[in-house]
Order: C-alpha cells, then structure tokens, then sequence
C-alpha cells in the first residue's frame, strides 16, 4: 500500500483536491481510502463516503490534532492494508501551526490556499517547510500577479518542495498530482519505527516530549485511540 | 557551498553575496533581535532553546533548506534569460483513442491562437498539457518540445517558473494594497531590481486598456471591473515570467480587446485564447477546433476571414460608440453613413 499525508490550514481545499485526485487514480483501477483527522466537527466522511472512498474519522478533541494524528496513524495504516488499498490518504487539518504531521519516507503534500493572506507561507511553520509536495488552491479567484507571488511566498519557505496549483472545484491540475502521489514501488505495510520528521512540543503525551518513534509501546501518557470498529 | 563553509557566514555576508537571500532571511523569526554580521554557527548557539522548540526552528534542516534555496535560486536567474523562442505540440490521440487531426502543431511568441470547441471537449485538458508539459504521460498522450528539445523538468515543478500564465473571467484582485504597492510586491517577488520604469509602464498600459483612468494609489479592490481586468493584463503582459498566456474570453466591456492582445503580443508572449466570439477568434493567426477530448483540426485565418474581421469591427465599434453616448445620456441617432 502507499500511504500519503495530507495537510494544511483548514478549508485550504483538502478534501477537494483528494477527491479530484482519487477520479484520475480510480481511473487506473487503484483503490483509494481516507482518513479525516480533525478537532472537534468534521464532514469529510460523507464527503469521502459519496464519492465511494471508504474513510474513517478520528476527532481529537482538546488534544492537537497533530498529536492525535500520530497516536493513531499507525492503527489506521493497519486497517489500509487490511482493506487492501492501493493508497491510503490521511487528511488533517493543521491547526497549531506548529506540529506537522509528517513522517520520514511517508510522501506529505501540504495544501494551501491563495487567498489565505501573502504571510501565511512564513505563518505555517514546519506543516509547509517539511512537505514534499506543495499544492496551492483557489487560484480560479485570485489574479495571476497574486497567484505569483504567493507561489513566491511558498518558495522562499520550501525551495525544495515540487509547487503545484490544483484547482478543488475543476480539477485542473489533479491528474498531474495523481502521478505524483502513487507509486508502483511503495509498499508501507506497517508504520512501526518509522519517525516523525519532526519532534512536537508541549506535553500532553509521550510525543509530547519528544518521541518520534511510532508504534503502540512507544505511546505514554494522555494518549487517545481512534475508534476503527464503530466508525 | 558546503553545510560547512555557509556556518562560518553571516546572514549580512551572504545576502551581499546573493541578494535574493534577503526574501528568504525575511521570513526567519529565530533571527529577529540577532545581529545579522554574526555568523550562522555563532547565531545557533545563541538561540534559546525554548524558543527555538516554540518556533519548530531546526538548524540542520535551515541550512539544508538555505543551500537549496541559494542553488535553485542561481539556476532560476541563470535560466530567466532562457527564451522560449517555440513551443510546439505532438499529436496525441482523442477519447475514443482516435489520432488528433494535425501533425506539429508550433507556438511562437507574438502570435495569437483560439481555441474553440464546446464546454467539456477537452478545452482543459489541452491548457492542461501544456501547463505539465506532457510527455506522453497525461491521458491524451500528447507530447511537448521547447525551442524543438525535450524541455526540462523545471517547468512542472518549480514553484518560480511556470509555462502558462492565466486570465480568466472571475479573477479579482483580493489584496489589501494600492495598485503601487501591489505592483512593488510583484515585481520584488520576480526580484526585478530598480522596478519603477516597470511599474509606470504597467499602469499606463493598464489605463490605455481601460476607458477610465486610475491612479498609482487607488486600492486594488475598489478597481472597476474594466479596470482590474486591464491592470491583470498589463501586469500578465510586462511582469509575469511565463512566456505563455492563456486567456479564457475576455468580456466585451469596459476594456479595449484589440489593444490588450497588442500588448501582450508586443511583450513576446505566446498567447492562447479560448473564445466563441468571431471578433476575437478571427484576430488570431490560427484557430485549434477541439473535439471529443482531442485536437479535431487546426485552421489557418484566411483572408477571407479577416476581411471580415474588418467588418464586424466596424459593426463593433458602431455599438461602442452607441454605448457611450448612451451613457453620458445623449439621444442616439441614424449615422448619416
Ligand atoms: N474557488 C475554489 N474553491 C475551492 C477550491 N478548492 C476548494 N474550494 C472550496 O473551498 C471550500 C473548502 O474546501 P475543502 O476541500 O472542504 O477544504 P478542506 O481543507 O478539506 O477543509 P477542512 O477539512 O474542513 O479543513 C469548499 O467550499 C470548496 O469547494 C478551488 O481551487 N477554487
Ligand atoms: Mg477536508
Ligand atoms: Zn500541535
Ligand atoms: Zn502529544
């Protein structure tokens, strides 16, 4: 199975963009799942569940979701492989602006939107400087100058990340995406050992202080589970 | 640069070295209260650790990125006299697997293209293509040359440098700035260094295009619809890095159409249009007719077409003139012809 973790600031066009992009990869026969991460409401469910992509949704509560995130990401990747996914998508939306999600050797796409203001890019913090795939939206909106400048913005942050504007509503843009987030070669089977790409502070948990390490012996404290069975 | 050699140097050091630096050092909050003419080795260890824990700061991965950026940066400036002097497409196929109806089709700069075809034919997708520069890897298996070579991966990846700009009807401006300052925040982002010549040009383009003139200091949001259209296209055709321009049909209001294509096409740009309006689609040098996703066929404006152009040229400039008598509340009358 491949795995793919999505983030980026909430409304940024996450959900719209997976969904354009899993048309095109349904279109080679892959078969996709989803995982919502989120705070305390979430409707991407339904949405995933319409567009026939089995999903599951894991709310956090007063944690952060990040946190959340990587107390259960390992759970949820055994059910990808469960269900025989081609390709897992997580999709979280980044709230703190300061814990990222991503995992070393785990693709991670952050999505952003055009009209969230020429800072944002410097605002966001390591959920845009770590990410390997930098998608921005809403581009249909905004003139080109401005699309310029905040794809300006994006590079100063993460000269390294591949840049690309999709649009959520047409789908311009997502079938190029597709061929980037599927890979024949990748096969995750289980997300013990790998690592964090980087540590999240505040301590609520064991990653709390620092742990990077994935997998259920490594998890301490406040730590709370993703319910797989009734969900 | 090794990570090494960039510890010993100050961040003051390294942008008179490479003065785009400045944009990225910007956006470091670790630095503020720091001394820039310290060198990085030296700053790291004056950082606390709080702060740096608060702010996810990470000085491997800061010099990881600040290499990249100072080495992408010098290829993009070594590359921004790179001129696309032609673009050309191979012929992929339709969707119903069908050869498109033409052999090499060329782009060059100052030349105009529409494109017709229904809503859904594959109007998109082409842009599309174009835009990833396919190579056989998109599902119409269309295949694209730059100046008649395999064109490099940096046009579908950087975030700098893209192949298409594009114009379309529902854009707006949504930034809270004066059309200067708007401008200013364009240009420095292009890093083109003594800006003003440019920006005066921009916006006496811009006021050219549209019947009503506006100042340097009007704020961009509360430009007309007529006006923000001509000051996209101005700032499009003498600021943007991409050599082509994509057009989604310019509306027929409060802008001069025929002088905004001049404009584009005296910059050097490739411009593409999509357009079912004959007074448009006749004032391009070809025409790409989609259908069923693919190319159907590519026609060349005959005389005859533009003999006709010149008609309804004349039909239309009777209807502006009509409107803006209308406007200024005068009675219209017969021409006496
Ligand atoms: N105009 C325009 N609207 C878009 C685009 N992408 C997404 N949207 C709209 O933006 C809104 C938010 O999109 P979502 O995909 O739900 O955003 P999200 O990031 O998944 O949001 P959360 O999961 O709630 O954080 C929706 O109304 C989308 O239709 C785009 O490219 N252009
Ligand atoms: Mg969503
Ligand atoms: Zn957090
Ligand atoms: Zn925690």
């Amino acid at each position: 199975m491949n795995l793919v973790t999505i983030s980026g600031p909430p409304s940024s066009g996450k959900t719209a963009v997976i969904l354009k992009t899993a048309e095109s990869l349904k279109q080679r026969g892959l078969k996709i799942g989803a995982v919502k991460f989120d705070c305390l409401y979430t409707e991407d469910d339904v949405a995933y569940e319409k567009a026939g992509i089995p999903v599951k949704k894991g709310l956090s509560g007063s944690l952060c979701p990040d946190h959340y995130f990587v107390s259960n990401i390992e759970a949820v990747t055994a059910w990808g492989v469960e269900e025989k996914f081609d390709l897992l998508v997580s999709e979280s939306a980044g709230l703190c602006n300061r814990c990222s999600p991503y995992v070393k050797d785990i693709k991670a796409v952050c999505v952003i939107d055009n009209l969230s203001g020429i800072n944002t890019p410097r605002k966001i913090g390591p959920m845009l400087r770590m990410a390997d795939i930098v998608v921005i939206t809403k581009g249909d909106i905004v003139s080109q100058a401005e699309r310029e400048v905040f794809a300006a913005g994006v590079y100063a942050v993460n000269p390294g990340a591949v840049i690309m504007h999709v649009n959520g509503l047409t789908g311009q843009g997502a079938y190029e995406l597709s061929t980037l987030l599927f890979d024949e070669n990748q096969h995750i089977d289980t997300l013990k050992g790998k690592k964090l790409r980087f540590s999240m502070p505040s301590a609520l948990c064991s990653y709390c202080l620092g742990e990077t390490r994935i997998g259920e012996s490594y998890q301490m404290g406040n730590v709370r589970k993703i319910d797989l069975k009734n969900n | 640069m090794t990570q090494n050699e960039i510890l010993q140097q100050s961040p003051q050091v390294l942008i008179e070295k490479y003065p785009f630096l400045s944009s990225f050092f910007e956006g470091q909050h670790w630095m503020s209260g720091l001394n820039p003419a310290q060198s990085l080795a030296e700053l790291f260890v004056l950082i606390d650790e709080e702060f740096a824990e608060d702010q996810a700061f990470d000085a491997d991965a800061f010099i990881g990125q600040l290499i990249d950026f100072i080495t992408e940066m010098q290829a993009f400036i070594g590359n921004d006299s790179f001129k696309v002097n032609k673009l050309t497409i191979l012929p992929g196929t339709n969707k119903s697997g069908e050869p498109e109806g033409f052999e090499k089709l060329d782009f060059k700069p100052k030349t105009i293209t529409s494109i017709v075809g229904p809503t859904g034919s594959g109007k998109s997708r082409l842009l599309a293509d174009i835009e990833w520069v396919a190579q056989g890897d998109t599902p119409t298996k269309r295949k694209m040359l730059i100046n008649d070579q395999l064109p490099d991966s940096v046009w579908r990846f950087s975030g700098n440098k893209k192949l298409v700009a594009q114009l379309s009807q529902n854009m707006n401006f949504v930034m809270d700035l004066t059309v200067k300052e708007f401008l200013e925040l364009h240009a420095k982002s292009r890093m083109v260094s003594d800006a003003d010549d440019l920006i005066n040009r921009i916006i006496s383009s811009a006021n050219e295009l549209a019947g009503e003139k506006f100042s340097p200091d009007t704020a961009i949001t509360a430009l007309s619809g007529g006006q923000s259209r001509a000051l996209m296209i101005a700032d499009t055709a003498l600021l943007s890095q991409s050599p082509v321009v994509l057009i989604d049909e310019i509306e027929n209001a409060g802008i001069d159409r025929k002088k905004a294509l001049e404009i584009l096409t005296g910059e050097d740009k490739i411009v593409l249009m999509a357009t079912h309006d004959p007074l448009l689609a006749l004032m391009a040098d070809q025409r790409i007719v989609i259908k069923n996703g693919g190319i159907h066929s590519v026609i060349k404006t005959s005389s005859e077409e533009r003999a006709l152009l010149a008609e309804l040229e004349q039909a239309d400039n009777k209807h502006q003139k009509m409107r803006t008598a209308l406007r200024s509340g005068a009675v219209l009358q017969r021409e006496n012809e």
